[in-house]
Formats: C-alpha cells, sequence, structure tokens
C-alpha cells in the first residue's frame, strides 16, 4: 500500500491535522449536500492514526464501515494520494469518490465496501495471503459497531483465529450508534470485548479519539491470533450539535449548521 | 486438480466439504489447502482478499451452498472487483437427488449470469475436466465450473471439449442440452435410425459462445428444436439462445424449451425421478424431438 510511512508530528501537529481534516470533511458533505457524517467523524481520528502513524508500505488496510468513506477520502487526502480537487468531485455524476469506497480507479482502496459484515473476511484474506507468501506487513481492518450484528463478521474472525492471523488488526469503531436506534437498545452485544475474548481474540479497549496508544498496542501484539482493538468514539465527534445522535447518520447540514460547525471548529 | 497443484498461487478452499474425495489434494497442497469451516460468506470475502493479493483462489462446496448463501459476497467482493476466483459447485441441477430442495441447484448459472463477469463453465464428460481446468488455471475473470455427473456411455468418444460440439449426428431435429444432460441423451440418440435420430449438440460455456455454421445450418432445415437444461427457464441458457437467434436472424419453426420446473409433484426422488417429472429425460426428450420429426 502506498502511504507515508510511520510519522513523527509532535501533538500540536496532529491536533492540527485532525481539525483541518474535519473541516475538509465538513465542506465535502456541505457542498454534495450528503448525510452519513456522524459515523464519518466518530471514524476519522482512527483513521488519521492508522494512516499516520501505523500503516507501513507492506501493510493492508480495509474500510468496512463503508459509509465512512468521506472519512477515508479525507484521509487520503492528508496523505496527499487524494488532491483538494478530486474532493470536489464527492458524490457527483461521473466521480469515482461514490458515497461508499469504489471497487476499481483508486489503488489505495482496497475494496469497495458498503454493505456491511464483507472487511473483516476480506481482510483474514488478504492477511491470509500474506501468510501463505512469508510476506511480513499486516492488515487493518475498520469495522462499525453496528455491523457486527451481521453474522458473517462472526463467520470470519472464528476463521482468522482458526488459520492464526496474527498479522490481522481488527479496529471497531464503537460510537454506540447504528441505523435505526443505539445499539444497546437494538442488538445489544454488551460486552462486546469480553465476546471476542471468547472467540479467543487478543481485545485491547481504547479512546478512539486520542488513540495515540493505537502504534503502541499494535507493536506490542505478537499473538499469533488476531487483535481486536475496540476504539471508543462518539458519533459527530467535534461538532456539538451532531455528537452523541443518531440523526447524524443520515442528515445533511444546512447552510446555516455548516456556518456553525466550521465555527466550533475554528479557522484554519 | 491434483495435477495442477504446483500452479503457483494456487489456493483451494472448500466449505467443510470434500470427504473421500479431496483428501489427495488436501496433501498435496499442504498449507494451500484451506478447509474454511461451514461459513460460505466468509469462504467467499476470504477468496476475494487472496485473489486480490494476487493469488489463484478456488472455492469449493456442493452447487446451492457455492452460490447462494454467499451471493453478495460473489457480487460485492468477486465480481465488481473482477477478481479471479473459481467457484466449484459440485452437483448442479438435481445433481443431490433425493437429498431434497435444499441441495437442488435450479438457477445457479441464471443469478450468476445476472452479474455480467462470470465465466462459467458446465462439463459434460470426466474428459473434459482436464482442459476446463487448465483453462480455469489461467483465468483472469471470476469464474463458475458446475459439476455434474458424467454419463459419457461406454466405448464413444466425446469430441473434444468447447463451448459448442456437436455429439451425434442425424438427420431428424436439433437437440441441445446444458452440460453433462447433453451426455445422457447421447445413448438413446444413437440408437434411433439416422434419418429420425436429432443432431445432438453440447453446450458448456455461458456467456453463450458465438453459434457455430454448422448449428445455424441445422436449424434451417425446417425442423424441431429442443434445448433442454437442468435449470429453470429464468435466466437460463436457452432464454440467452433465443435472443441469440433472434439477433442472427436465423428462423426457426417448432421450438421447446425444456427445463427444471422445481418440483411439480411435491414429492422427492433420486435426479433421473426430478429429470422425468420435468420432461428433462432421454425418453421424454427424444418422445418430444420424434413427434417433431413425426410432424
Amino acid at each position: 500500500m502506498n502511504v507515508p510511512r510511520v510519522s513523527c508530528l509532535d501533538p500540536h501537529e496532529r491536533n492540527e491535522r485532525r481539525r483541518m481534516a474535519r473541516k475538509r470533511l465538513l465542506q465535502m458533505h456541505y457542498e454534495s449536500g450528503v448525510g452519513h457524517i456522524g459515523g464519518n467523524l466518530s471514524a476519522l481520528d482512527i483513521l488519521l492514526f492508522v494512516y499516520h502513524d501505523c500503516l507501513t508500505a507492506q501493510d493492508e488496510f480495509v474500510l468496512s464501515k463503508g459509509h465512512a468513506a468521506g472519512a477515508l477520502y479525507v484521509t487520503l487526502w492528508t496523505c496527499g494520494i487524494l488532491s483538494d480537487d478530486d474532493l470536489t468531485q464527492f458524490h457527483r455524476d461521473g466521480t469515482l469518490l461514490s458515497g461508499h469506497p469504489p471497487a476499481q480507479g483508486i489503488p489505495e482502496i482496497s475494496f469497495g465496501t458498503g454493505s456491511l459484515g464483507h472487511g473483516v473476511g476480506l481482510a483474514s484474506g488478504m492477511a491470509l495471503a500474506q501468510k501463505l507468501k512469508r510476506q511480513s506487513g499486516r492488515v487493518i481492518c475498520l469495522t462499525s459497531d453496528g455491523e457486527w450484528n451481521e453474522g458473517s463478521n462472526w463467520e470470519a474472525i472464528i476463521f482468522s483465529r482458526q488459520q492464526k492471523l496474527g498479522n490481522l488488526t481488527i479496529v471497531v469503531d464503537r460510537n454506540g450508534w447504528q441505523g435505526f436506534g443505539s445499539t444497546r437498545d437494538v442488538a445489544d452485544l454488551s460486552p462486546l470485548a469480553e465476546k471476542f475474548r471468547a472467540f479467543g481474540l487478543s481485545t485491547c479497549e481504547v479512546d478512539g479519539h486520542e488513540c495515540g496508544q493505537l502504534p503502541e498496542v499494535l507493536h506490542q501484539h505478537t499473538e499469533a491470533s488476531p487483535l481486536v482493538i475496540i476504539a471508543d468514539t462518539i458519533k459527530g465527534r467535534g461538532v456539538s450539535f451532531m455528537e452523541d445522535r443518531m440523526e447524524w447518520h443520515y442528515l445533511p447540514m444546512s447552510a446555516e449548521q455548516y456556518a456553525q460547525a466550521m465555527m466550533e471548529l475554528g479557522d484554519l | 486438480m491434483l495435477s495442477n497443484s504446483e500452479v503457483p498461487g494456487l489456493v483451494f478452499l472448500t466449505g467443510d466439504l470434500g470427504y473421500n474425495a479431496l483428501e489427495q489434494l488436501r496433501d498435496a497442497l499442504a498449507d494451500r489447502f484451506i478447509n474454511a469451516g461451514v461459513a460460505e460468506q466468509n469462504m467467499i470475502s476470504v477468496a476475494a482478499g487472496l485473489a486480490r493479493k494476487e493469488l489463484r483462489p478456488w472455492a469449493y462446496s456442493i452447487a446451492p451452498f457455492i452460490y447462494a448463501r454467499p451471493f453478495e459476497h460473489i457480487r460485492n467482493d468477486i465480481c465488481l472487483h473482477r477478481l479471479p476466483v473459481v467457484l466449484v459447485g459440485n452437483g448442479g441441477g438435481y445433481g443431490y437427488g433425493v437429498m431434497g430442495g435444499t441441495h437442488h441447484a435450479l438457477e445457479d448459472y441464471g443469478v450468476l449470469l445476472g452479474l455480467r463477469d462470470v465465466d462459467i463453465s458446465i462439463p459434460a464428460f470426466d474428459s473434459d475436466l482436464s482442459v476446463v481446468i487448465s483453462e480455469l488455471m489461467q483465468t483472469n475473470r471470476p469464474a463458475y465450473l458446475r459439476l455434474g455427473l458424467s454419463e459419457e456411455p461406454k466405448g464413444w468418444q466425446a469430441p473434444p471439449y468447447s463451448g459448442w460440439r456437436h455429439l451425434v449426428a442425424g438427420g431428424g431435429a436439433t437437440l441441445i442440452g446444458v452440460g453433462p444432460l447433453a451426455g445422457s441423451y447421447v445413448r438413446a440418440c444413437l440408437e434411433l435410425p439416422y434419418e429420425s435420430r436429432p443432431n445432438l449438440w453440447a453446450l458448456c460455456r455461458l456467456p453463450l459462445p458465438d453459434l457455430p455454421a454448422a448449428l445455424i445450418q441445422q436449424l434451417s432445415n425446417g425442423k424441431r428444436l429442443i434445448f433442454a437444461e437442468e435449470h429453470v427457464a429464468q435466466g437460463s441458457a436457452g432464454h440467452s439462445f433465443v435472443v441469440q437467434l433472434v439477433k442472427q436472424q436465423v428462423h426457426v419453426s417448432q421450438f421447446q424449451h425444456v427445463t427444471a420446473l422445481g418440483y411439480p409433484s411435491g414429492r422427492y426422488g433420486s435426479q433421473a425421478f426430478h429429470r422425468r417429472e420435468c420432461g428433462l429425460d432421454a425418453a421424454s426428450v427424444l418422445n418430444a424431438a420424434l413427434s417433431g420429426y413425426a410432424s
């Protein structure tokens, strides 16, 4: 994967990059008039950490929560892989930047996803391929939390453990919301960490917005079984009126809301 | 498959099936033989991941389990990305007979043809397999291999494998069978006198290959055409064939499409039982061909 190697930004620079990325994400969604903002903002900090602080040239990344495509595109923009002009094409006719990641056309996006419950299996296949080819590197897969309703995900972790895919890391963006209710009210999987552990997977829980410990967790993982990192996040993180509210899974911003959101995030 | 076990990058996945069949392959492939368990959705996604990393995965199960349960994974993970994964479905059509409806694959290639990018192989005879497998080892596209029971009559030599094959020459109607079903008609055709004997063709590849000139010429003889396949009419090879006839302005005076009809009596039985219920057995199909001849 063609991504920058681990960066050495100080905390101030990292925060500034995060702020710029949030603003660019909001601009992109506002200009295209589309929703899915809440889940993008919950995933954005994880994606920035994964791309700037974790992935190496030997690694692969799979975005299983394809509805966070905007956050992925903006992260690729922060890496210099997508340009500002590219982002203006988000959701436009003839674009490669569809509402969910495209299957073709952007080499840095390994798989087009969008229907939930696919990414962990795909990532397991890539991790198995690395193992069979005696390649170094790891595969990181970012899932949502509601996505663990899907039986195929549980098939995938049974498989990945059986195949001893210690090079596979699953990051769960646990923002507590899914399509039509809270994860607790719809299909409560708590305690989620204990469920993963019961399946034999090393599991830890981190703050998904201050994930400075993520690289260390990854590098310390030397077991033969996959690693699960449950990242606690806030849907709509960074914009007061979006935070922890289910409707921002769907709603586009009005001009007034966009102005307020940008004001909250401060001038670039 | 065994003779291809050294093909670089080959990985064989099974959905926990293959007892008394795949043991030698398992031993030959060692860590490149993966029992993915009873988890077909994941097996397909894993296969896509392997293909993305430039390996050559084959994913095996019985025919109904390889395409129906994991359909979305085939569509999204394999076909949207045009990855060279070979899906192998054993026992297409009513192949699993009295095991019941859950074990039949009556709409498999129609469903997969709807994904546009899948090459489908339906070999008619055991002797086809070495060619088919060698071809699929080189494919750069998604593929589906539908396997069935070879019914090659003893002492009869099938022509070399190709998409269209003229199996039996005669002076009667034209009879086209898809895959192994065509083989099941060979003996009955050969027992008929030449003048009433159908011209029997086997169709073994989809999407539909170009129609051979010899077939078009036979269709112009004004005699009946019977197209038989162990698959439902919707999405069938027969429908593709008729569209092709229209495009090429080939006139056929009488056409009969014999297909799988599900379970007309609500009862279950052997593959032969279900073929008889649908009029797909050799006796029924030959009767249809001969009635056309008589008229």
